[in-house]
């Protein structure tokens, strides 16, 4: 035993509880503006989850419009091998703000307690619902959890708009802007749904899912001008300038290019052309964020990126460590929807080896 | 009185955090601890292309797979927690506590759900070996994951590399030397328990699934070889986390000593401590407030004091030694109690079954058998109270001689909001539960109609095997 104790601590050091290490001099970042890479990295985790997850919700949403059993189980089966690796992007955003914005972490989690519950509570509800689903062959049982998927796969969407409108906008829960983001947040995703069923479905299901797509790219549309507009007017936190700025004036244009983009790919059957130019669009919105945003990462308490920080060190380490991996992450999630491409076949799904 | 029905904004903070923690445990342990069983099953089905395996691999990768949705579930509330919780804490200490927890969602979390993917559907998409190697990658992605968050964890136990800094009357944590904060004292020990502690679980939970299909059809081959696997891993691993254990409360004694000193509900410091091995309380306050004299206890003379100072008439502090105030002594006393206990009937368990092996009764219908079925969930119940002793004997410290408790928890959170989000988890969490076990039980009933159906089945087998003058079954 003492042995083995020795050598434990002469491997992993000393044993004293609060042995503080060397103060590493390090003022200088690994890179010029580091904090802004970092402001990058995190909207690049969140636009990654809103677009590829929300794919996850618009299937679930348009699994309402499904009432053939055959036909709902094909959409299961669409995103069945994938939608747990997007869920974690939801993890990378928030482990990245922690890690990388502590402050602001901290302040928009504690400042939307009952929001972020209900955005964990519907992200439940939508995530067991389609796995319990499979469990049993009982149309009571199914028919249940597919209820709970679809309201899962609507309220999602609709919280984590609603926290990422208040957080940009700084108008509270309830404000207006705050809700039209969620409901914009609500279209994108059935938009999303729709493009990934069309790449993964065919005949008269890809037709009918081309319909919703074209619905839903015009509600986000008519949402986001909305939105801006009452933006525009009411003027929260002094954005109005921003509104008028070329950047996003170019931003919007583009999303308008891109949804036109999609409706003609999907109106010409080229799936694939579809899906990317709603993944334009969601990186647009993205963008938009950042502009609206940057230099602050808190509108509400006008908190910068720089002043939230954390310090050089401990960014380089961040940075180090989490942008291979990253890297590393992107090719293997190639690699996932490589094995899984093409339309799914009805009979594949859960447990399908059996 | 109307006040009890709204909960302290603090109090409530730490019951949510622990109650959502206790039942995410139970699902993190079940990833950790059936992944190399996954990677086994999966190997020797590849490797041997014999239909057991297939089975047994399709089996347990359904009770991984829901687990593993119950476990993201339950554990992204704990996750935000930090944030809508405890914000001081995770302000101060961010950039300490947030850079491990980016790097298990970033290299772990992924890595488990991207191959998990594969696993589940990938079967007639891939490759024998692409589909050995995913199951490899998610016990990786598993164990890695458990790794980070372990980190976190003993960091908070054992606080190194960082230094406090002070802006505008606000203290803050600032990394010096990321290997000391990642590679703490308590990292070895805590790593090593803790999945041992997983493995230990998930090998109750198999023999006492092998065992009750072993009673429903004795001859069931794959679960006759699953009994004797499961058998076999439970004595090695129930011995050594005795014997690391002991070395790791050694450890916690030098470190933390007023955690220890509350496992042992010693309040007066004393030389030539005995280790009370069982103890019962003597009347029914003694349970919430256990002091050691007072309870009948089965001690070892000098053994608290051996095990702190490796000297039987050293000296272990006592709770009166710190400034605390009401520490939380009941609970880490009774849970680490129940922990040990538990440990010895799983070496208990181990032994009979080895025994039993020997003597070749191992699948006879008897006592044994019964007793892995009613052990099912003791390991889970064992790590639970584990983490307890853990946590809740750091108290009143969130970080060991940093922060307080009482620091760290947010200074917005009203007692309306906790309550009502303690009330909401109370509920979704006793419902998701109730779900798993009901799961649990129809993948098992849809197992039983095969086991009941396999001494047929080997009949059948055996004799095509004599027609080609075959070879003994193996295992």
């Amino acid at each position: 035993m003492q042995g083995a104790h020795a050598f434990v601590t002469a491997v992993l050091g000393t044993d004293s509880p609060a042995s503080f290490g060397p103060v590493v001099p390090v003022d200088e970042y690994l890179i010029p503006g580091l904090p802004e890479f970092w402001f990058g990295v995190l909207l690049f985790t969140l636009g990654m989850y809103v677009f590829l997850d929300g794919f996850d919700f618009g299937i679930g949403m348009l699994y309402a419009t499904r009432e053939d059993e055959e036909e709902r189980e094909l959409l299961l089966a669409a995103f069945g091998p994938v939608w747990d690796a997007n869920e974690v992007w939801l993890v990378a955003f928030g482990t990245v703000l922690l890690a990388a914005f502590p402050p602001v972490y901290a302040a928009l989690l504690s400042e939307h307690y009952l929001l972020i519950f209900a955005v964990v509570f519907a992200l439940i509800l939508r995530g067991v619902t389609p796995e319990l689903r499979e469990q049993r062959d009982d149309p009571e049982w199914k028919r249940a959890c597919g209820r709970g998927f679809v309201v899962g796969s609507f309220l999602s969407p609709l919280f984590i708009g609603t926290l990422a409108g208040s957080w940009v906008f700084g108008t509270g829960t309830l404000g207006l802007p705050s809700v039209l983001t969620g409901v914009a947040i609500v279209f994108l995703s059935i938009s999303a749904g729709a493009a990934y069923l069309g790449m993964k479905t065919t005949g008269d299901l890809r037709e009918e899912m081309a319909t919703y797509g074209l619905y839903a790219s015009v509600g986000y549309l008519v949402t986001v001008v909305l939105l801006l507009a009452v933006v525009f007017v009411t003027d929260p936190l002094g954005v109005r300038g921003t509104l008028l700025s070329a950047p996003v004036v170019a931003v919007v244009v583009a999303t308008v290019v891109l949804l036109a983009i999609g409706a003609v790919a999907a109106a010409r059957d080229a799936t694939t052309g579809w899906f990317v130019a709603t993944g334009g669009v969601a990186a647009a919105l993205v963008v938009l964020v950042a502009l609206f945003l940057y230099p602050t990462l808190y509108p509400a308490t006008g908190t910068t990126v720089r002043e939230a920080v954390i310090s050089p060190l401990a960014l380089n380490v961040l940075t180090v460590v989490v942008v291979p991996v990253l890297v590393l992450v992107l090719l293997y999630f190639r690699y996932l929807y490589s094995v899984f491409s093409g339309p799914v076949e009805v009979g594949e799904g859960y447990g399908s080896s059996e | 009185m109307i006040e009890p029905l709204l909960i302290d904004p603090e109090l409530g903070s730490r019951i949510q955090f622990g109650g959502t923690l206790s039942v995410h445990i139970v699902f993190a342990a079940l990833s950790v601890g059936l992944a190399p069983y996954i990677v086994y099953f999966t190997y020797k089905e590849i490797s041997t292309g014999r239909e057991k395996y297939e089975r047994l691999r399709s089996f347990w990768t359904k009770i991984f797979a829901i687990g593993f949705v119950m476990g993201t579930a339950t554990g992204i509330p704990m996750s935000f927690q930090f944030g809508t919780n405890f914000p001081v804490f995770a302000e101060s200490a961010g950039e300490l506590i947030g850079g491990p927890l980016a790097f298990e969602s970033t290299m772990a979390f992924f890595l488990e759900a991207v191959f998990l993917g594969v696993l589940l559907f990938g079967r007639e998409r891939v490759s024998d070996r692409v589909y050995v190697l995913s199951s490899v990658l998610v016990m990786v992605g598993a164990w890695l994951s458990a790794l980070w968050i372990l980190i976190v964890n003993s960091w908070m136990q054992t606080p190194q590399g960082y230094e406090l800094i002070e802006e505008n009357g606000v203290t803050g944590l600032v990394l010096t030397d990321p290997i000391a904060a990642y590679f703490t004292p308590r990292l070895f020990w805590m790593y090593v328990h803790m999945q041992n502690a997983a493995v230990i679980s998930v090998t109750l939970f198999v023999a006492g699934v092998a065992a009750y299909f072993v009673w429903t059809n004795p001859d069931s081959e794959p679960w006759r070889g699953t009994l004797k696997l499961s058998v076999g891993v439970l004595a090695i691993t129930s011995i050594f986390q005795v014997i690391h254990g002991d070395m790791y409360t050694r450890h916690v004694v030098q470190t933390q000593p007023m955690k220890f000193a509350a496992m042992e509900a010693l309040y007066e410091t004393k030389e030539g401590a005995p280790l009370h091995l069982l103890a019962f309380p003597r009347n029914l306050a003694d349970i919430t407030d256990p002091r050691a004299e007072e309870l009948f206890t089965v001690s070892i003379p000098y053994l608290a004091s051996f095990l702190a100072e490796a000297d039987p008439t050293g000296v272990v502090y006592g709770l009166e030694e710190f400034d605390v105030q009401n520490p939380p002594v009941a609970y880490v006393f009774w849970s680490f109690r129940t922990m040990v206990f538990l440990g010895f009937w799983f070496i208990a368990l181990g032994l009979w079954g080895v025994y039993r092996m020997r003597k070749g009764t191992l699948f006879e219908r008897g006592r044994f058998l019964k007793a892995l079925m009613a052990s099912i969930p003791l390991g889970f119940v064992a790590t639970i109270v584990g983490w307890y002793v853990t946590e809740i004997g750091r108290q009143p410290w969130i970080i060991q001689d940093v922060q307080l408790t009482s620091e760290g928890v947010s200074q917005t959170l009203t007692s309306t909001q906790v309550t009502i989000s303690l009330s909401a988890f109370a509920v979704a969490y006793a419902i998701l539960v109730v779900i798993f076990l009901v799961v649990v039980r129809w993948i098992v009933d849809d197992e039983l109609d095969r086991v009941q159906t396999d001494g047929l089945e080997r009949a059948e087998r055996e004799r095509a095997a004599d027609r080609a003058s075959g070879s003994p079954e193996e295992v």
